[in-house]
């Protein structure tokens, strides 16, 4: 490759650290996207079931740019990785493999998540591997129309009060169980922070994220499910290594080590089922 | 890089060439109207086109890369062409040039704003009223949002500011 993509000497730390961080990003977007997708002909209205398919195919887009970078850095076919790897190699967010749930569930999971993809962006923004902090700054401008969509969204069912605010209630409730993976980066936190891949820490990326979100809640009067989210630096460094054995309860597993729920099974299922039927055709 | 008379020659054949090489959605502009191209270079006969996608997820990047290397290969004197997509600069909106602008227009989708104003609606390319409305910020494609003309009361679309 004739450009310099990094200042720093591509080492097989550097490389790990990378690929992972990449698998994070793609996966996520790729979990969101399919899920964002299956709204197409359900969604209340029209103008929704566009929208949601527009941020499908932005969000699937985005997905297929972090798989080609992980295919120029290690050789291994896009499509493969985005179809082809089995559930405890995934590295998705599990709040990003639920159902949709109902369309409270849909805007909150979608509104929580589009803060921290834009909070997670900015970082990256400082990347030192410059495929990647161009890419953060092209995708970046298009983001912003889905942070709008479910930030308006999300004060709309909020203020609407009813059926549509106790609804909204509920779905921050279970979206509050799943939220704690989201913003850990796996066993390579360390190596990310050193390299100048991602320059900032865990702590950073969530306190980034709460303070967008926090006012939003005030703003509503929501109530503010607390401290759950509130993740310390302990809790952070416990959830990284946090085991895959029997006693790992559903809200320590985390997704960024390959520890998912059944949904991500019932995802790939159904998304990788053309894939599978003639795997390795050009469609 | 010091280039020789037959390539500067073979270089504004390619540009020339370039222009034929319309948008898949939008016929009648061009990708270098779009702003899409990043760079031309010819060594010898061989010729290399950088390419800026509009959108990251753009389904039409791969069509588009076909249409340029197949454009490109039918000139005389190109013996192969390498078409890349590129985003050291990031694609925006302003980069579409002020004929790309009048031809959206002629096309009947409304030119993007020169700045993120997702709240108000350009003025219609049919009747040119200012009376419209925003409709949807998602429209047919990633690039375009969908607006309403009360003057006219046609629904019209419009290429998103990014």
């Amino acid at each position: 490759m004739s450009m310099v993509e990094t200042t720093r000497p591509l080492t097989q730390a550097y490389k790990d650290a990378l690929v992972h961080l990449l698998l994070v990003l793609a996966d996520d977007d790729l979990a969101f996207g399919h899920r964002s997708s299956q709204w197409l002909g359900l969604a209340p209205d029209l103008e929704e079931d566009i929208a949601f398919s527009s941020i499908a195919q932005d969000e699937i887009g985005h997905a297929a740019f972090f798989y080609r970078l992980v295919s120029d850095l290690a050789g291994e076919d896009a499509d493969a990785l985005a179809f082809a790897r089995p559930t405890q190699v995934r590295k998705n967010a599990r709040l990003l493999e639920q159902q949709n749930g109902d369309w409270a569930y849909t805007i909150a999971r979608a509104y929580v998540y589009n803060i921290f993809e834009q909070v997670r962006l900015e970082a990256l923004l400082a990347s030192n591997y410059l495929p990647l902090q161009q890419g953060a700054t092209k995708i970046l401008r298009e983001e912003r129309y889905h942070r709008l969509h479910m930030e308006t969204w999300f004060l709309r069912l909020a203020e609407a009060g009813g059926e549509a605010r106790f609804r909204l209630e509920t779905a921050v409730e279970h979206v509050w169980a799943d939220l704690s993976d989201l913003f850990t980066l796996g066993n390579h936190q360390h190596d990310l922070i050193h390299e100048g891949i991602l320059p900032t820490t865990e702590q950073a990326l969530y306190e980034a994220w709460l303070t967008e979100v926090k006012p939003m809640f005030d703003r509503s009067s929501l109530y503010w499910p607390g401290n759950r989210g509130e993740l310390t630096s302990e809790d952070l460094s416990g959830a990284t290594t946090a085991k895959v054995d029997g006693s790992t309860s559903e809200e320590e597993r985390n997704g960024r080590l390959g520890q998912h729920s059944e949904h991500l099974d019932e995802l790939l299922q159904t998304m990788t089922e053309v894939y599978r039927s003639e795997a390795g055709a050009t469609w | 890089m010091a280039e020789s008379r037959t390539e500067t020659k073979l270089l504004d054949r390619v540009r020339e060439a370039l222009r034929d090489v319309k948008d898949p959605e939008i016929p009648t502009l061009s990708l270098e109207e779009l702003g899409m191209v990043r760079k031309i270079d010819v060594e010898g006969n061989h010729v290399s086109v950088r390419l800026l996608p509009t959108f990251v997820g753009c389904p039409a990047v791969e069509l588009i890369r076909g249409m340029v290397a197949k454009r490109i290969l039918e000139i005389e004197d190109v013996q192969d062409v390498e078409v890349t997509f590129v985003m050291d600069v990031a694609w925006t909106s302003d980069m579409i040039t002020h004929g790309g602008r009048r031809k959206l227009s002629e096309f009947g989708i409304a030119p993007p704003p020169r700045q993120f104003s997702p709240k108000s609606a350009p003025s219609c390319p049919y009747c040119g009223a200012e009376d419209t409305n925003v409709v949807s910020l998602f429209g047919p494609t990633a690039c375009r949002a969908v607006y309403y003309c009360k003057s006219c009361q046609q629904p019209f679309e419009g290429m998103k500011f990014v």
